[in-house]
């Protein structure tokens, strides 16, 4: 009956001497990845994002032609970024609902381990507590990349099929470096998600909040960096407008940068269309003497090498606000 | 007879352990030793600081000062090392509804590097042992209160531990949940020669399986012992506790009552009177019942059991507002005892 005898507990036959830390921390990564593949959310959000792939796809195609008339270098890269019939893009529509796919993957990832009692039989294995919340972040992201990824080529490959475009090496390089943008830019929507269900109780709780900050970002943050740049530096008459107009739009173009959403489209936009010389104001003496031509694949990136530090920092901030809420946050459920 | 040999080995030492939130206490100057193989009960009310000083035990909350040690490893600096040989279940044990149980033990044992041959028969030997063989491969989420404390004792043993800690396992079990669970607990420690820390305010029950019991109320222990020498000590406070049920019950008899030494406090709970003394009054009281006719429906001098010991022990921290509050439970277990009686 009692198979568990004396010797085994006071011996040391069953248990290693030494603790490895990663041991528990790859177990961990392992049953949080294998959560959300098997768990519905991860299903609905990946018929979300490949159901306005593929209209977004379908919506390029029948603007194809139309666009390639004005512009018939970097076609393939016209799959992802034409909108037509009224569809957005593929850039823009990821760019609005990207978020989505973080928030969802994130959400409840501590709160609802807390509510579930399963927190603090978690925290008294033999794991350092911020495995947890590690192995959360990690998981998520991996299942981010994987949809982003996959999404992405997939995309790709039914527009050679239906289209008979070939991609040129710098094309495919111009959206791997969308893709990765695009990994790093749900990633931070990840973090978010989870540092609200480190703060809040509940998971509804934490689903409002994270949702309001999306909708803000991606609509109203640039109605306030319109407002607020009018009024530091107002136009409203001629010469208000000649003095203000430089300063008015940097300073409005640097506040919509602030917003993750605007940073993103502004840098894969760049990247994806090589015809963007410039992400600031350019005035005219700039333009003096310039050739008109398409950027490098290198120069694209260094003009939008902020915009990567940029969101891979709001990123990892938006992650140790969470880790570092976690680690001083009482386990106990109650 | 392990337990003679290895008398004193002290696995849990804590020493001089206190914790505070802001400006309250939640568990002060703690001392507290306990020996291998014994089961240890820690009771006191809700709120008495006992799960806080579980968490200080695994390393889950950082003392404000003093230390807590598992088998000579300081629970806050090791916590990897105290982790891999203390399992802990907790008040309301949880698992991951979209798992089965025995994924969830899996997922225990991965947690704890284990692997292969190893894991799968410890899992089935574990699940055979705690009665969820059948379930096993249900979702959690379908599981029962009883079965998920079993599951918890099963996910407990995953790691082979030496020491258990299990706070509150009894709350919320119907009685055979609770005899079964009894009875696994004294199992494990008869048997497998562990040594477990049972917290509770469930005293009857957990009363049966605690080799000693600690009293804890308002983040001290105020009292630690078997509990014969708890009784020893209630004994020699020399309080008594009399339960009585006559008819009539009228003024004269309470004006009698009032009159004898040593009586404290009469209070009348139902159609009892309740008569907190010095001593015993039994002999006085019965001659006088006699003499003056009454009939004596139920006479009963209460004391002994945990239940009693635990509630002076309140008094004497003047734990007016606690007792008040375990008064009003008490009733119900008394209610439920004298109709055993009658």
């Amino acid at each position: 009956m009692s198979l568990i005898r004396r010797k085994n507990t006071s011996g040391t036959e069953n248990h290693p001497t030494w603790i490895n830390a990663a041991t528990g921390r790859n177990a961990l990564i392992r049953k949080e990845l294998a959560d959300h593949l098997k768990s519905r959310r991860f299903l609905i959000l990946l018929v979300l994002i490949g159901s306005t792939g593929f209209a977004s796809l379908w919506g390029a195609i029948s603007g194809l032609s139309d666009a390639l008339s004005q512009d018939s270098n970097f076609a393939f890269l016209k799959l992802y970024t034409q909108s037509g019939n009224s569809i957005p893009s593929f850039m823009s529509f990821i760019a609005l609902l990207g978020p989505i796919v973080g928030l969802a993957l994130g959400f409840d990832a501590v709160n609802s381990e807390r509510a579930g009692g399963t927190l603090n039989r978690l925290s008294s294995q033999p794991i350092y507590r911020d495995s947890i919340i590690i192995g959360k972040f990690l998981a998520g992201t991996a299942v981010i990349a994987m949809i982003i990824y996959s999404m992405g080529i997939g995309l790709g490959a039914v527009g050679i099929l239906t289209t008979g475009l070939k991609p040129s090496g710098e094309e495919v390089l111009r959206i791997l470096v969308f893709l990765t943008f695009t990994v790093v830019y749900i990633a931070f929507w990840l973090a978010l998600a989870i540092l609200f269900s480190v703060v809040c109780r509940h998971a509804a709780t934490s689903a409002l909040a994270a949702i309001a900050l999306w909708i803000f970002f991606s609509i109203f943050m640039s109605l306030v960096a319109n407002i607020v740049a009018g009024a530091v530096y107002p136009m409203r008459n001629d010469y208000e407008m000649m003095a203000n107009s430089l300063n008015n739009y940097t300073l409005e173009l640097n506040m919509n940068r602030i917003s993750p959403y605007y940073l993103y489209s502004e840098a894969v936009s760049t990247i994806m269309n090589p015809s963007v010389r410039s992400v600031n104001v350019v005035t005219m003496s700039q333009l003096v003497g310039a050739v008109s031509g398409y950027l490098s694949f290198g120069q694209s990136l260094l003009l939008v090498w902020p915009h990567l530090v940029g969101l891979a920092a709001l990123m990892i901030a938006a992650f140790a606000g969470s880790y570092i809420g976690f680690m001083r946050q009482e386990v106990r459920a109650n | 007879m392990m337990e003679e040999k290895k008398q004193y080995e002290d696995v849990i030492e804590i020493s001089h352990l206190t914790k505070c939130y802001g400006s309250k206490t939640a568990v002060n100057d703690l001392n507290l030793s306990i020996r291998k193989g014994e089961v240890y009960g820690l009771l006191g009310p809700n709120g008495a600081g006992k799960t806080t000083t579980i968490l200080m035990l695994l390393g889950l909350t950082e003392p404000t000062s003093g230390t807590a040690k598992i088998k000579g490893k300081d629970c806050t600096r090791n916590p990897l090392e105290v982790k891999s040989i203390v399992g802990y279940m907790p008040d309301n044990v949880g698992f991951y509804g979209d798992m089965t149980g025995r994924e969830n033990l899996r997922f225990t044992g991965r947690l704890n590097g284990l692997n292969g041959d190893l894991l799968e028969n410890r899992i089935n030997r574990l699940l055979e042992r705690v009665g969820m063989t059948k379930a096993a491969d249900q979702k959690a989420s379908t599981y029962s209160k009883g079965m998920r404390q079993r599951l918890g004792i099963a996910d407990v043993l995953m790691k082979e531990p030496e020491i258990i800690i299990m706070d509150e396992p009894t709350l919320g079990l119907d009685p055979e949940g609770m005899r079964e669970l009894l009875e696994v607990i004294s199992n494990l420690s008869r048997e497998d020669g562990r040594t477990l820390l049972i917290s509770s305010h469930q005293l009857q029950q957990v009363q049966q399986v605690c080799d000693r019991v600690g009293i804890f109320v308002e983040g001290s222990l105020i009292a630690s012992g078997t509990i014969g020498e708890l009784e020893e000590q209630v004994r020699k406070d020399g309080n008594f506790l009399l339960e009585l049920e006559t008819s009539p019950c009228d003024d004269k008899l309470l004006g009698m009552l009032y009159q004898q030494d040593g009586v404290q406090n009469i209070s009348k709970e139902g159609s009892k009177l309740m008569i907190t003394s010095r001593k015993d009054l039994r002999g006085e009281l019965s001659r006088f019942l006699g003499e003056h006719g009454y009939s004596v429906l139920h006479l009963h001098q209460r004391g002994g059991d945990l239940d009693e010991i635990y509630r002076r022990y309140f008094e004497k921290a003047g734990q007016s507002d606690e007792r008040n509050e375990l008064n009003s439970k008490k009733k119900h277990f008394w209610h439920r005892k004298s109709s055993d009686v009658d």
